[in-house]
């Protein structure tokens, strides 16, 4: 390194992954990537050249002991990465240790000194500002001696260092939860270790990246989910769509498509507010949603909707039930609606999908009907990932974003208190409807929670719903404690959220 | 020449030594007069070391007669260095089925 005592980055321009590293690998460095067959470490290999060359034009060196050139060139062509072509520039290219050599019998000691010398020759020829290796395994199975395995590897690494290059080298991990490498001496080489994981929880597959060390520099810790996509390779979520908070630019109103709640909430939602709304099945959420997005179409603005709740037709009778027209507004372009069942995709493609669906439609308003059917397919703390990540994104467009939950169970909602408080923090204004008894007559009510950066009416209205859609009503002055819990086992206001695996009923 | 061998090393160390040492031993003994050997370090000139894409240090490839044969190591076991790049006699059972 240079006599500068703070490590410089180099952004790999890996989707979302210099967010995790707080700006990316120590430039001049070789950092080791483990993970189980299958985890994504060829991909980081080839993305982290890959990158370099679109982002900034450096050249990189791939060193591979397993597939051949001519698998690779072939394999990540559909990525958008042209290898032969960038070969043929000059940006990239191979020391193929694959294969064959292997073949010839051993007889006496021998090291990798030939291999080394190669790597630093070719580093050299292309002035390559960035090497990968995958993997060691292939050639250091066939030791026995961890002592040998650590004196090969440091042989590489020197040759890296001298080179000034910055490197990935992968190894495969037999366990995910067990030790790092396989021999367990590559974590003690190199100065900096990855782990990608690829896990199977609740019957759904997991892939997350987690930085284990990073000698002298700083980085985000713990497990960082990551979906490998079609287009965009490895994307680390939520950190890829983070920017950075900026002021509140939006002082514009537009209305929610129901005039008491608008008056509500002082003239309805800021153009750029994301609106959580909680309520069981049946009170009154996909009215709502339904409502929103007809407001928006009857202003001009575009619109997206997801529901991950019910059909298309389900969609289409509810909304002809109220008297909104769907169909003319999708053919004539505004709206557009995607319905999906939530098991189809992992919860990162679901985003990664609303992603393109919004760089394609361009909305004014987006619906997400309903973020408990996602629950069902994760974590907790993978919803709550997924919401900021999609916060980010809508934040940045500005977009008017309705988000609904609905609690398990119609009068017993069970929290799920890990996130709960988070999710309403993350929004703008939430909104919550419940179910009340009155005078032996199950009713419903409506009361905001909060609005940020603007005044709201603080008391809990009854709410009717008819032929015409939803009505607003007074103040209730019956039982107290329908938000509170006080005197039935209701949710607690502002802790409103999804909750609940066990199937949420489709409400409309 | 009756036989021609490269022997890739990397740089001048002891291992290097033993195997020239080991080979050259070899030959004398086994080709007296019919053989070439050339000594490659794999530091000094890595683009042949790539060409051939030689992996480990010391390498022994055999390039006449055809076909190439190759061996990894500092030859310490001369049977079977001498069996497996095809040297002529030299009686004793010649053991098989003990490469690697």
């Amino acid at each position: 390194m240079n006599g500068s005592d703070i490590l410089e980055r180099l952004a790999t321009g890996i989707n979302g992954f210099d967010q995790v590293a707080l700006g990316g690998l120590t430039r001049g460095r070789t950092t080791l990537v483990t993970g189980s067959t299958g985890s994504g470490k060829t991909l980081f290999a080839v993305e982290f050249l890959a990158r370099g060359i679109l982002r900034s034009g450096e050249p990189g060196l791939f060193v591979t002991f397993e597939e051949t050139p001519d698998d690779l060139r072939r394999n990540w062509a559909s990525l958008g990465f042209p290898i032969r072509q960038w070969e043929s520039e000059g940006k990239w290219a191979f020391v193929d240790a694959s294969a064959d050599v292997e073949e010839a019998p051993v007889i006496g000691a021998y090291d990798f000194g030939a291999l080394a010398a190669r790597i630093g020759h070719a580093a050299r020829q292309i002035g390559a500002a960035r090497v990968s290796v995958d993997s060691l395994d292939a050639v250091f199975t066939r030791f026995a001696d961890p002592g040998v395995i650590r004196h090969e590897l440091a042989r590489i690494a020197a040759v890296l260092e001298k080179a000034e290059v910055t490197a990935v080298i992968t190894a495969e991990r037999a366990d995910e939860y067990d030790h790092v490498s396989r021999y367990g001496v590559e974590e003690f080489v190199l100065d900096n270790v990855i782990i990608l994981r690829n896990v199977l929880a609740q019957e759904r597959r997991r892939r997350t990246v987690e930085i284990v060390k990073m000698r002298g520099a700083a980085h985000r810790t713990g497990e960082w989910l990551f979906t490998i996509d079609p287009r965009d390779g490895l994307v680390v979520i939520p950190l890829a769509f983070l920017v950075p908070p900026f002021a509140r630019a939006s002082q514009v109103r537009v209305s929610c498509g129901n005039d008491e709640l608008d008056q509500m909430c002082r003239g309805g939602f800021f153009k750029d507010a994301i609106i959580l709304l909680t309520g069981p099945s049946g009170a009154g959420k996909t009215l709502t949603s339904l409502k929103f997005v007809a407001a928006g179409l009857a202003a001009g603005e575009r619109c997206l909707a997801f529901t991950f709740d019910e059909s298309r037709e389900q969609v289409r009778r509810n909304s002809a039930g109220w008297g909104i027209d769907l169909d003319s507004s999708e053919e004539s372009g505004l709206l557009r609606i995607v319905c999906d069942y939530p098991e189809v995709a992992s919860l990162e493609d679901h985003f990664i999908r609303i992603r393109r669906a919004i760089e394609e439609h361009k909305p004014d308003r987006l619906v997400i009907d309903t973020l408990s059917a996602l629950e069902r397919i994760v974590s907790p703390r993978a919803l709550l990932d997924f919401v900021i990540a999609l916060g980010s994104l809508v934040r940045q467009h500005s977009i008017t974003t309705l988000l609904t939950s609905a609690p398990a169970g119609r009068f017993t909602p069970q929290l799920t208190p890990s996130i709960a408080g988070e999710l309403a923090s993350l929004t703008d204004v939430t909104i919550t409807l419940r179910y009340f008894e009155h005078a032996g007559e199950i009713r419903r009510a409506i009361a905001v929670m909060q609005t940020r950066g603007s005044g709201h009416d603080p008391s809990i209205r009854q709410v009717t719903i008819d032929a015409d859609g939803m009505h607003i009503a007074e103040p209730v002055t019956g039982p107290a404690g329908i938000f509170s819990g006080a005197t039935s086992p209701l949710t607690l206001p502002g802790a409103a959220d999804p909750s609940a695996p066990e199937n949420p009923q489709p409400d409309g | 020449m009756a036989y021609s061998f490269r022997l890739y090393v990397a740089g001048q160390t002891e291992r290097s030594l033993a195997a020239e040492a080991n080979l050259r031993a070899l030959c004398e003994s086994r080709l007296p007069g019919g053989y070439e050997l050339e000594v490659v370090d794999a530091i000094e000139q890595p683009g042949l070391a790539e060409e051939e894409r030689i992996l480990a240090t010391p390498t022994v490839v055999r390039r006449v007669p055809l076909p190439q044969r190759r061996v990894i190591g500092d030859l310490s076991d001369h049977q079977r260095a001498a069996y497996a790049l095809g040297l002529p006699e030299r009686p004793g059972p010649t053991r098989q089925g003990d490469e690697e």
